[in-house]
């Protein structure tokens, strides 16, 4: 037969990628649901790393027992009949803000106390970034945080999640009011921090991620002070 | 290319001398990285900590392997106007499994890594092993050349990963193995020093191998 024939190489090419796809779409179809599974244990595990709960051997039981999600919107009221975890943070990302859903989960731990755990999201170097910032119950101090990235550089960048002892423990006690009553978040700075209360240092290498996380954070955890509001008023009527 | 003809000639032996050669020449004397110079992007971006490498490293060998014994076998039917598209669109289902694969079951590696995942499709290495090996050789042999190759990059990349890893965090696979009074130089995280000792690395193996020097 004619290797070079127009018909052999166009039949080839037809042939070769219908294999290929027929091949993808088996692998992909097997693999699907262990895929998703491991997808959704991962964010329960970061919701529960927020809280300082790492290295559980049930984490999904665990998950169900302690944390409870709601949903509220851009002004601060709680929106009934939608579950907390079905929300995209990336969808909700595009929207408008006016138009924003934002999820979040309140954690029951065993001896009474409650936090609340902020979900944030926002743009890394590379692709998106997002995390859970737990706050205490005076919703100022910051409890813990936990973030995760989908393509950030090994090393740099992904530090935010593989090296959660130098970039997430720092943020422990920080604060998101300032002295004066003001929301200034928590930032990472580069050269040493001199606020204790406000700062954390940043990445080595790693310049634009931590900006993304200083951009997320502020504007991320900006979204729930609305309801932070709401809820210290109730509590003071009361 | 003397020995791809020969190659080609011998009766098929399941590991003769001529196939143990296709398993070491990759580790110094036709090494992908530091003769070949191929694949160097990659080896700059993934070499921070040993065990991205490592992993990196596996997966480039299964591609390598795999994609080189593909081929190999579909070498007397490939349409010689599309063979590069052939190649390619095998690279890409090899790396697409592999990524699935490692998103099932090994979550967390494949967070990791996951952009380096997908950039296996650019290696050189592969489409260079493909055009330059499997395209004329027997699929035994491909396979054995496919795997030499990925051991090659793979040792490379390891070695610059400790290097890396020990004097930038002052860690072995995130185990601390440098004293505290040890401050981590933060030079060796950054893509430049890959590109150093890569090239030391290059100077070292060009003293020893005075092969190598009349190549180039």
């Amino acid at each position: 037969m004619d290797r070079n024939s127009n018909v052999y190489t166009i039949v080839y090419a037809a042939i070769l990628t219908v294999v290929v796809a027929v091949v993808l779409a088996f692998v992909h179809s097997s693999l699907e649901s262990k895929m998703a599974a491991n997808e959704k244990l991962a964010t329960q595990k970061d919701i529960l790393r927020s809280v300082g709960l790492v290295d559980l051997p049930d984490a999904a039981a665990v998950y169900e027992k302690t944390i409870k999600g709601l949903v509220i919107d851009a002004k601060g009221n709680t929106v009934e009949g939608i579950d907390a975890t079905s929300i995209s943070m990336a969808a909700e990302f595009k929207k408008p803000e006016a138009e924003q859903l934002h999820p979040l989960f309140i954690y029951s731990g065993e001896d009474g106390t409650n936090k609340y755990i902020l979900p944030i999201f926002g743009n890394g170097l590379w692709d998106k970034i997002w995390g859970y910032v737990a706050v205490e119950s005076d919703m100022n101090t910051i409890a813990g945080i936990a973030m995760d990235h989908k393509g950030e550089t090994p090393g740099l960048g992904a530090e935010i999640k593989d090296n959660p002892k130098q970039y997430n423990d720092p943020y422990i006690g920080t604060k998101l009011y300032n002295e004066q009553g003001e929301y200034v978040a928590v930032s990472m700075v580069k050269g040493g921090v001199k606020d204790k209360e406000h700062q954390v240092d940043a990445i080595s290498g790693a310049t634009i991620t931590s900006d993304g996380v200083n951009e997320m954070m502020y504007r991320g955890v900006g979204y729930y002070l609305p309801y932070f509001k709401s809820q210290q008023t109730q509590t003071s009527s009361k | 290319m003397s020995e791809v003809q020969t190659a080609a000639k011998q009766p098929t032996q399941l590991l003769g001398k001529k196939e143990r050669r296709l398993l070491t020449d990759p580790f110094n004397d036709n090494n992908p990285i530091t003769v070949q110079v191929l694949g160097i992007c990659s080896a700059l971006a993934v070499t921070v900590a040993v065990k991205n490498a490592l992993v990196m490293s596996i997966a480039v060998m299964v591609v390598t392997g795999f994609a080189n014994l593909i081929i190999s076998l579909l070498r007397n039917t490939i349409p010689n106007r599309v063979r590069m598209i052939v190649q390619l669109v095998v690279i890409a289902s090899l790396v697409s499994i592999v990524e699935m694969i490692l998103h099932a079951f090994q979550y967390d590696v494949y967070k990791q890594m996951s952009v380096y995942i997908g950039l296996i499709i650019t290696n050189c290495i592969i489409m260079g092993r493909l055009e330059a090996f499997a395209m004329a050789n027997k699929p035994w042999q491909s396979l054995l050349d496919g795997i030499g190759n990925g051991v090659g990059y793979g040792a490379i990349l390891v070695t610059v990963a400790l290097f890396r890893e020990v004097f930038g965090k002052g860690t072995i696979m995130g185990y601390k193995v440098l004293p505290s009074w040890y401050e981590p130089n933060g030079l060796m995280l950054i893509p430049a020093a890959a590109i150093f000792l890569i090239g030391i690395i290059i100077w070292v193996q060009r003293a020893m191998n005075k092969k190598l020097v009349d190549i180039s």
